[in-house]
């Protein structure tokens, strides 16, 4: 049986169910301790040794019942001696369904309907896996049997082929949906990933907001561990001594130092004008997955004028926030010098040298005066300044792009215009541009 | 495999195990059942993850009931540290004792020729202070050192920080821990561990990996009304399925808090104080507080409270 068992946990892996070989061996070992014999026994055994968190749970129960159908349970019990050597049209003639299903299984590991990788691939393997069973042979059989005029045995057995093609079909979905469901998915979601923000259709922003959240999710716990700094105390000797004074200088109670971690101050301004229309999404979106994962953080969004955008993010889910700050503000003609006025006007006071301001935006303002005393006093007054631009550096300093300019003001002014690079550099930015 | 061979009927089958927890008053699903079954013979740690109230502290308390052993609880939280969890010195004691003995050290050494026989003499002592007598076990080296094996809960594991996760590898895979100034303490029965978890934090996949993985999902009708009738013995059957069909209707609603096992619980107990003998709107207005925990939750039940009420109750 230790073969089904690692078929299954290839099916696992296939459904998103991580199994390492050390929990494949404790697979083994659990049933080793259980063995077959009972159904529930065995899934249960198995959920608790391979599925690590509630989502992995679902998954392995929904793997679990396609996987262990009666068909692949009865080969194990029957053993596989009778199966593969009788002959198709005999298996048809006699009705006997449970050889015919060990057939096709068998056949199906003779055609490699295991390692089918996507969905597609389900017509030919279904195709393959029916020559393998000696397909060929039963239809010149039943065009023989036609010919000599024997006209009912033929068609009982032109009968049995249309069901052998239906269970040689469904035996090969199954197939198809434990070890290629989400290959095809997890190929588009690679695609998007590397995808131009700017450039990505309707039809995939679901997915891209199901992106999204998982980024923010990883940077999330990437960026809680580094946040938690050791409190490893280092003895307080000043504080030690003075207290040692009340028991004659021997130091009973100690004083250790303490670390008082320094929050960081994040204020993001997001574009959200016409030039940024189609990246404007995934600029908030990219807002909204950081207003998770910093504790604190302004947000802001302009066109023409700069708006605090912190109670949306917090109080509606990222689809209702995003419409509702691009119905309020967006799409409209940018001015990054009066975006910066308003900044200074409402924020004013809070940017200072613990404030790191991240900007997204493509640095295009309309001939508008750049204000870039401004954009100066900025990168003097806080910790840094941070610019993502979803245009490719050659545009910068194109036509009224006044990137180049405002990039000298900058500590950090990178292209991002794919989702893989903007978690490449957000994570960058978390890590090496924020105080900890 | 001591456990499963020497005390442990209660763990021989996993039919045994769901008798033996009813009868120390926990309804165990079958799922919950074979992951002690499965730990008791792979000799892994279960983590347990649910909602809050769901019944995974409580787990570990019965299983150290059904094993009669003795249940060490080690509570997780933000900055905790091996000196709290699994062992410091006697610093106080050690200081004490240096400064009675500091009377007797001249008279022990003047007798010594120069200042390094003297030394020497002082090391022939060893590593007086830093051995037994000093070591304060905390709950992991209690745990590893109970003689006749013992339960060992690790609670809300996500509340404790990366580093403590790391350091306690050692432990549950090996049931061993070193001590430099003493060695390596190994665990002569190891003891059964339940780690709980509410989520706080995605845990590392290294402790995952070494642990057995348990989901406590809410429970249905049926498992919550022999659930309550476990716990409150004292309300009647009618009451109970009353109430246990309303507070599964409530977990169909989208509220902040949902009720979990525990409200339902003392829901069931404050109705037994009220000597109520079935719901009306009234009294499930002026208890409802009980069951949630949230102002908007309460505001958002209460008018429809009666709506709820009016579903027949699903046959029992």
């Amino acid at each position: 049986m230790h073969r089904t068992l690692e078929d299954f946990v290839r099916a696992l892996r296939a459904n998103e169910v991580q199994v390492s070989p050390a929990e494949a061996i404790d697979a083994h070992r659990a049933v080793a301790a259980v063995g077959f014999a009972e159904r529930t026994l065995l899934k249960d055994a198995l959920a608790v040794t391979l599925a690590k968190n509630a989502e992995e749970v679902t998954r392995f129960d929904a793997c679990f019942e396609t996987f262990f159908t009666r068909s692949s349970l009865a080969r194990g019990s029957t053993g596989q001696a009778s199966a593969g050597d009788a002959d198709l049209e005999t298996m048809i003639l006699s009705g006997d369904q449970a050889a015919l299903a060990e057939a096709i299984e068998a056949a199906a590991g003779r055609a490699g309907a295991g390692e089918i990788q996507l969905p597609t691939q389900r017509g030919p393997i279904a195709r393959r896996v029916l020559d393998e069973m000696g397909l060929r042979a039963l239809e010149s059989r039943i065009q023989a049997l036609r010919e000599v005029g024997s006209r009912a045995e033929a068609e009982r057995l032109a009968e049995g082929r249309a069901a052998l093609f239906r269970d040689a079909q469904t035996f090969v979905e199954r197939q198809a949906s434990l070890y290629a469901g989400q290959t095809g998915r997890r190929l588009r979601e690679e695609i998007l990933g590397r995808q131009a923000l700017s450039s990505i259709g309707e039809e995939d922003i679901a997915a891209m907001h199901a992106l999204v959240r998982r980024m923010a999710k990883r940077l999330a716990q990437r960026y809680a561990r580094r946040r938690h700094r050791a409190r490893v105390g280092k003895l307080d000797v000043r504080h030690t001594v003075r207290r040692s004074l009340a028991s004659d200088g021997v130091p009973f109670n100690l004083a250790w130092k303490s670390k008082t971690i320094e929050k960081p101050q994040i204020v993001v301004v997001c574009d959200v004008s016409r030039s940024v229309a189609a990246a404007a999404q995934f600029l908030l979106l990219l807002l909204y997955s950081l207003k998770e994962v910093v504790e604190r953080l302004d947000a802001f969004a302009f066109s023409d004028r700069l708006v605090g955008v912190n109670d949306l993010l917090d109080d509606e889910t990222v689809e209702v926030a995003i419409a509702l700050i691009l119905a309020r503000i967006g799409y409209r003609p940018t001015d990054y010098g009066r975006a910066l006025e308003d900044l200074f006007d409402h924020h004013g006071p809070r940017l200072d040298r613990r404030t790191t301001v991240i900007i997204l935006g493509d640095g295009r303002s309309n001939y508008a005066d750049p204000r870039l005393d401004l954009m100066r006093r900025l990168s003097e007054q806080t910790r840094s300044v941070i610019w993502l631009n979803p245009e490719p550096q050659t545009y910068w300093g194109q036509g009224d792009s006044k990137m180049d300019t405002y990039a000298r003001f900058c500590r950090v002014a990178k292209t991002c215009a794919t989702l893989v690079e903007l978690e490449r550099i957000i994570d960058e930015v978390l890590r090496t541009h924020l105080p900890r | 495999m001591d456990l499963s061979s020497t005390q442990s009927a209660p763990l021989a089958s996993v039919e045994a195990i769901i008798e033996g927890l009813a009868g120390v008053g926990y309804i165990a699903s079958r799922r919950i059942a074979t992951a002690l079954y499965m730990a008791a013979h792979l000799q892994k740690p279960i983590l347990v993850e649910g909602v809050a109230g769901v019944g995974k502290t409580e787990l570990a308390l019965c299983a150290a009931a059904l094993l009669n052993l003795p249940l060490i609880r080690l509570q997780c939280y933000e900055g905790l540290d091996e000196s709290r969890a699994l062992y410091e010195w006697k610093y106080g004691k050690q200081l004490l004792y240096t400064q009675i003995l500091r009377d007797h050290m001249g008279p022990a050494l003047v007798d010594a020729p120069d200042l390094a026989s003297a030394m020497a003499r002082l090391h022939g002592t060893g590593d007086l202070f830093f051995s037994e007598p000093f070591l304060e076990p905390r709950p992991l080296l209690q745990a590893i050192r109970a003689p006749g094996g013992a339960v060992l809960l690790i609670d809300e594991i996500d509340k404790s920080d990366e580093a403590f996760e790391a350091f306690l590898l050692e432990i549950l895979s090996a049931f061993q821990v070193s001590i430099p100034e003493i060695g390596v303490v190994k665990a002569v029965i190891p003891p059964m561990v339940f780690l709980t978890s509410n989520n706080v934090r995605d845990l590392g996949d290294a402790l995952k990996r070494r642990c057995l993985h348990l989901h406590i999902p809410l429970p249905d009708q049926k498992l919550e009304e022999r659930i309550v009738a476990a716990r409150v013995p004292a309300i009647e059957a009618r009451l109970r399925s009353q109430l246990v069909a309303f507070v599964q209707s409530l977990r169909g609603l989208d509220l902040r808090k949902l009720p979990s096992i525990s409200e339902t619980v003392d829901w069931a107990r404050a109705l037994v104080l009220l000597h109520a003998r079935s719901l009306d709107p009234v009294l499930v207005r002026e208890t409802l507080n009980v069951l949630l925990k949230f102002e908007q939750d309460i505001a958002a039940v209460e008018p429809r409270v009666g709506e709820f009420l009016a579903q027949p109750p699903p046959p029992a």
